[in-house]
């Protein structure tokens, strides 16, 4: 009985010693959260999203703090999903996607009372990539494509897709679902966001892996954004052409995304301020500045610029913001 | 208890004996394998790191100059690119960890060596679940911290202070197991003793049990730490950010990186001068390590002195 109230005085006074934790921390917490609202003026703006936006973002951000050292800007790569996850909680200033918002993360928006917009600030695309040594596969057309992705295939090796094909069995790699290449591909592919199918080796948010594993297998394949196969040139891999809408085989390419005829995997990428964020002057500054110097960034973090129309597009959405 | 122990030893090294006795010679060939068998174990663990670590240092060692330490990450400069905001990072995050699980790991190691009474079905279940915790996946911890210390409960904010709570967390379990071994090597002699001197409970584990089991829980320390450090996957979910160019301004506000977070974003990028930079940081973390256990083990040494 002693050594039971012993105890539990020990434990008491180690509960009152983490409640006393728990106060403390959120009293941190609380001057923090004001700091922040007044640090407004000198400066943070909090970006996360889409890994494949993210060498955009952080190439502007480092330009923008060369001119800006007062303002301290952050990039997360949480992925597009992962990224308006925690926009649409207030926690971040500007979201980074790879592909518009969705119903569901508008909704989870909406309920929050957050109010955003949606500026493009690059192009991209999503190239499929093989094998320097495949030599069955050339020019892929998107039915085709779907006969491999799909969640119902059922082609465990190349023959089952076209009889002409070597026997051999299919391994494909992709990034997984908080990434917005994911959701771009499996839609622009199979029809509908999510649909792939089960055995595909997932590599994440690490585009970077779909490259190693392609170079290591002659009969893989796999689908990333193009500014990472142009990086990867040295690797022993080779992007497919597409057949897009008017039958035509088309290299992903700057130009063939830029115009359009690379489809349907080109696409453009966008930058999601929200309401609370832009009354900020350092997130407007942040945005016209990422716009301005579009070309210079798009070439460091490999995207393809916007075009003319894009550009003036983006640019009379901010200006109207900036102006509010 | 204690007297089952000695009972169950000595029963033990009886049937040793008689075995001996019996058949030293086909121990013979049975006690060389097993030395084999063992040193083959220690030689995979230690090529396994060395392979690791010559490795990273050959593919990073371009990269392993002044700038790694006193450039802030960049990604339009990786040849300069440096990682100080993140070494800043790691630095607070694992003071943190360490004024948080020490006090709270030595206390319930404390509680449940010195004052708990095992037959009580209570303890028990505490003893079995520490036991449990030490197996759950970081990524859970990483969860559980987004949710109550972030979140909700604690409610710190993105901030690096809840990136230490969260790996005190994931490695309290490792720190309450070795310091309760610590105190069960504590012979009981000087225990009674210090009662039969009229100590309180309280004064024979401060001024007698605490120091000699010193070293003990300096140990189990150590391996919480080097746990601690490399964790990456908790620290993205509880908000460390993968790209900040300034130090954090304290525990409590700011934006923080830490090393294994910087090492896993620069390592996913496909440009070679990035990889060379992930694995010159590889190499930059297992310093870090290096030194933080190196002190310890100083630390160490010094309380051995109580070694009886």
């Amino acid at each position: 009985m002693r050594t039971f109230g012993r105890s539990t005085a020990i434990l008491s006074i180690a509960t009152l010693a983490l409640v006393g934790c728990g106060d403390g921390g959120e009293e941190g917490e609380a001057e923090t959260g004001t700091e922040e609202g007044g640090n407004g003026a000198s400066g943070q703006v909090t970006i996360d999203g889409s890994s494949t936006v993210a060498p955009l973002g952080e190439a502007a951000a480092e330009m923008f703090m060369e001119e800006n050292p007062d303002v301290q800007v952050t990039v997360g790569t949480s992925g597009t999903g992962g990224g308006f996850e925690s926009f649409c909680r207030g926690e971040t200033d500007i979201s980074e996607a790879s592909r518009s918002i969705s119903d569901e993360e508008i909704a989870a928006c909406d309920e929050a009372g957050i109010a955003y917009e949606e500026i493009g600030v690059a192009n991209d695309a999503i190239s499929l990539i093989v094998n320097e040594e495949n030599d069955f596969l050339q020019c892929a057309s998107v039915e085709e494509l779907s006969e491999v992705w799909n969640q119902d295939s059922e082609a465990t090796n190349w023959s089952d897709i076209d009889p002409s094909y070597p026997d051999e069995p299919i391994e494909l790699y992709g990034p997984g679902t908080d990434s917005g290449t994911f959701d771009y591909f499996t839609e622009a592919i199979n029809g509908e966001e999510g649909n792939i199918r089960a055995d595909y080796n997932d590599i994440g948010e690490d585009d970077f892996a779909a490259i190693t594993g392609t170079s290591g297998n002659e009969f893989a394949m796999a689908f990333v954004p193009l500014s990472y196969t142009i990086e990867a040139e040295a690797e022993p891999i080779r992007t497919l052409e597409i057949e897009n809408e008017d039958g035509d085989c088309v290299e992903p390419a700057t130009e063939t995304v830029q115009d359009g005829s690379y489809n349907p995997l080109g696409r453009q990428l966008f930058m999601y301020p929200s309401d609370l964020a832009l009354e900020r002057t350092e997130v407007q500054d942040f945005l016209a500045f990422t716009l301005e110097n579009n070309e210079a960034l798009a070439e460091a973090a490999n995207f393809i610029p916007l075009t003319e129309d894009q550009a003036t597009e983006a640019q009379a959405t901010v200006d109207e913001l900036a102006g509010n | 208890m204690m007297s089952t122990r000695a009972e169950k030893a000595s029963t033990a090294a009886r049937d040793t004996t008689r075995r001996i006795a019996m058949g030293k010679r086909s121990g013979i060939w049975k006690e060389e394998l097993f030395k084999y068998v063992l040193i083959l174990c220690i030689v995979i663990a230690f090529v396994t790191l060395l392979a690791l670590i010559i490795h990273s240092a050959w593919l990073g060692r371009s990269r392993l100059d002044l700038n790694l330490i006193t450039q802030m990450p960049s990604t339009l400069d990786p040849e300069t690119s440096g990682m100080q905001s993140a070494i800043w990072g790691t630095v607070i995050l694992m003071v943190g960890v360490l004024v948080t699980v020490v006090p709270l790991g030595i206390s319930a190691a404390v509680y449940l060596e010195e004052y708990a009474d095992t037959e009580r079905w209570w303890n028990r279940f505490i003893e079995l679940n520490i036991q449990n915790l030490a197996a759950v996946p970081s990524i859970v911890f990483g969860i559980l911290g987004l949710a109550y210390v972030v979140r909700e409960g604690f409610a710190f904010g993105p901030v690096a202070y809840a990136g230490s709570l969260t790996l005190a967390m994931l490695v309290l379990p490792t720190v309450i197991l070795a310091s309760r071994e610590a105190l069960k090597a504590v012979p009981d002699s000087i225990r009674q003793a210090s009662y039969g001197m009229g100590a309180t409970r309280w004064q024979t584990v401060w001024h007698q049990v605490l120091p000699v089991a010193v070293p003990g829980m300096i140990t189990g320390t150590i391996l919480a730490m080097s746990r601690a450090i490399g964790e990456t996957a908790p620290l993205l979910l509880v908000g460390a950010t993968t790209f900040v160019t300034f130090n954090p301004d304290s525990a409590f506000s700011g934006a923080y990186t830490a090393i294994p977070v910087q090492i896993f974003q620069w390592a996913s990028r496909p440009q070679p001068e990035f990889r060379e930079l992930a694995a010159a940081g590889v190499i930059l973390l297992i310093a870090v390590l290096l030194i933080m256990n190196s002190a310890a083990i100083w630390l160490r040494n010094r309380y051995s002195r109580y070694d009886l």
